[in-house]
């Protein structure tokens, strides 16, 4: 449904722009109808610029964003709307996302000025009504209040279900549930389950590698603005294959496992002895210039597991 | 016996009246132990650990006594506590990174520290940079500005200052929330490795992460507001836990291997209640599974068995 291919995105830093910062380099992915996928890294490592992106709220600097075929870059005046009818994101921080002076409803009512002019007044509502219920919330308990009396769990799923209101079919969940408590977490997590069975493509950008892995069916490792490694979510749990990869895995906390029992687990199965990039042969451009270019291109290893080249993080151990 | 506290009270002046962040505590620490706070955001962990430390203009002390090695602790009083401060008790505050003054080369700021305590810069310098050392910094970032330090850097340096006078207690609150999972893990396997050189004697790390203190931590405590729910050894928490809050939490975790497809975890339904004049009772009442008639009345926080004390009529 919205295929990234070969995409990155530069910024301009420093005094006059003059200093060029790569925070995407050469990404291809794609996300399929009623399906998550989880993109995570580091901070730094890109994740919410390809988000930011594929909401056309920055432009890619090369590559292509393509959705049901349509390249977005080329979008405007209506065609960007209808885009945006299809294609929603809601970010981290619920607290700061809301205009504190309006009232919940109101907040519903901005949309139907943009895109639901005809709508009358009864339909209107039974819609709003309609999309609550999607996120499990009572309309009569939040609609007639201000953000702030409602909480952080309440209003994240306000923010999914403002963005239900359109015929969304693809969601930009940017962490969406890091700034939220254990108790209210699995909630929001379970709701992004549910609009996945309903058909809709999810973006889940994130951090933590265990929510990651309880939601998604597919799962990106971004590191400096590239893709170390990707695949089905039970392949690269199951088998880390890049060296950052099984950094990451090694270092998340996890409940009922310590950390030592997950390097005895790691130290036991994937990459070989000498620690060397074992892709090195796949890898076509890696001799390319043979002047430290890191190539970019991943290597299928199993069937739909992709991993990169090791050498950035290996010290030209390559 | 490194630390006692009993029946602490600690509220928060509002203009609505006294927000009841801390009501009634009790609880002990042994020598060498690592105890885990979790709990929700607003249960009052961190108050408990600023409390201990430092009682602001906000914060109101109504009761309660703290020992620490024997000797009590003035908490109520600003001026007393001055004594014990970084050299007794010592904090690595939630913000640690925003905690050096950008104003002055770190190691002017260690050397005005250790004065205001009455000890000679150049007499630690050798000790300060064994122990930078240890946590992988250069004794160069003495001469550095805060500014020129990254994010996880920054959090090193501070909890090397923070344990410099071999403080009896240390709080950690929320020191691991801000950084990236593999700095986390370095900064979590150094608290235990500073226990292990006796750096510091007892310590209270606070967080709202389970699994860090899982891996960590000898004991876990958990507060629902205001009051402590259940404290046990780690393994008794996550394997075998007692009041219905703490199952709900623990169960709500997901962990790597379980799946939405697989399985459907669940939340905690409902928000805990208002600190400004909170319900009589059980507190967890409104939200618990169990409740009954009973739980009206306040339950106590007994000990139901070796070291695991509850706050549940349930429970036993």
């Amino acid at each position: 449904m919205l295929q990234l291919e070969g995409v990155s995105k530069v910024y301009r830093v420093g005094a006059f722009g003059g200093t060029n910062l790569t925070a995407v380099r050469d990404v291809t992915f794609s996300v399929r109808t009623g399906e998550v996928v989880s993109l995570i890294g580091e901070s730094g490592s890109g994740k919410s610029t390809i988000g930011k992106m594929m909401l056309r709220l920055l432009r890619a600097s090369e590559g292509s964003i393509t959705f049901d075929g349509t390249n977005i870059a080329g979008l405007d005046g209506e065609a960007l709307r209808s885009y945006y009818r299809n294609v929603q994101g809601v970010f981290q921080d619920p607290f700061s996302s809301y205009n504190p002076v309006f009232k919940v409803d109101h907040i519903f009512d901005l949309i139907r000025g943009t895109y639901f002019r005809d709508a009358d007044d009864v339909e209107w509502s039974h819609k709003v009504e309609a999309s609550l219920d999607d996120v499990a919330l009572d309309p009569a308990q939040v609609l007639h209040k201000y953000p702030h009396q409602l909480s952080g769990g309440q209003l994240q799923r306000l923010l999914v279900a403002r963005a239900l209101l359109l015929d969304t079919r693809f969601l930009v969940a940017d962490e969406i549930i890091s700034m939220l408590d254990a108790s209210t977490r699995i909630d929001v997590l379970n709701l992004l389950g549910d609009l996945k069975r309903r058909g809709l493509g999810i973006l889940f950008i994130t951090h933590d590698l265990s929510l990651g892995n309880y939601i998604s069916e597919k799962t990106v490792i971004l590191s400096r603005g590239r893709i170390v490694e990707m695949g089905t979510t039970e392949k690269v749990y199951g088998n880390p294959l890049h060296p950052y990869t099984r950094t990451l895995m090694s270092s998340v906390p996890q409940l009922h496992r310590t950390w030592r029992e997950v390097d005895a687990d790691l130290a036991a199965t994937g990459a070989d002895a000498a620690g060397r990039c074992v892709y090195h042969a796949a890898h076509p451009e890696a001799d390319g210039d043979g002047a430290g270019r890191i190539p970019t291109g991943l290597v299928e290893t199993e069937e739909g597991h992709l991993v990169g080249c090791f050498r950035p993080y290996l010290e030209g151990a390559c | 016996m490194t630390l006692q506290i009993t029946d602490l009270r600690v509220y928060y002046r509002t203009l609505a009246g006294d927000v009841r962040a801390l009501d009634g505590v009790t609880f002990g620490l042994a020598d060498g132990e690592i105890m885990g706070l979790a709990g929700e955001s607003g249960c009052g962990k961190s108050t408990l650990g600023n409390s201990l430390v430092r009682i602001d203009g906000r914060m109101k002390y109504v009761a309660g006594t703290v020992t620490l090695d024997g000797a009590t602790l003035p908490i109520s009083d600003n001026d007393q506590m001055d004594e014990f401060r970084f050299t007794e008790v010592s904090i690595i505050p939630q913000y640690a990174m925003s905690a050096m003054n950008p104003t002055r080369k770190i190691g002017r700021m260690v050397g005005d520290l250790l004065e205001s305590r009455g000890v000679k810069f150049g007499d630690m310098r050798g000790e300060l940079e064994r122990r930078l050392d240890l946590v992988g910094l250069g004794a160069d970032v003495l001469d550095r500005y805060p500014i020129e330090l990254s994010g996880g850097m920054k959090q090193r340096m501070v909890m090397v200052l923070s344990t410099l006078m071999n403080p009896s207690l240390l709080i950690a609150d929320e020191i691991t929330s801000a950084l990236d999972v593999t700095s986390q893990r370095a900064v979590a396997e150094t608290l235990v490795e500073f226990r292990e050189r006796g750096f510091v004697k007892a310590m209270i790390v606070i967080t709202h992460d389970v699994s860090i203190l899982y891996q960590i931590a000898d004991t876990l405590t958990i507060m629902y507001a205001g009051k402590l729910a259940e404290k046990a050894p780690t393994r008794v928490i996550t394997d075998e836990p007692r009041h219905p809050y703490t199952r709900l939490l623990v169960s709500s975790l997901p962990e790597v291997g379980v799946r939405f497809e697989d399985r459907r975890l669940t939340g905690i339904p409902g928000t805990p209640p208002s600190l400004l004049g909170p319900p009589s009772g059980c507190r967890f009442r409104e939200r618990c599974p169990l409740a009954f008639a009973k739980c009206a009345q306040e339950p106590p926080f007994v000990e139901i068995g070796p070291d695991h004390s509850v706050a549940c009529w349930k429970a036993d």
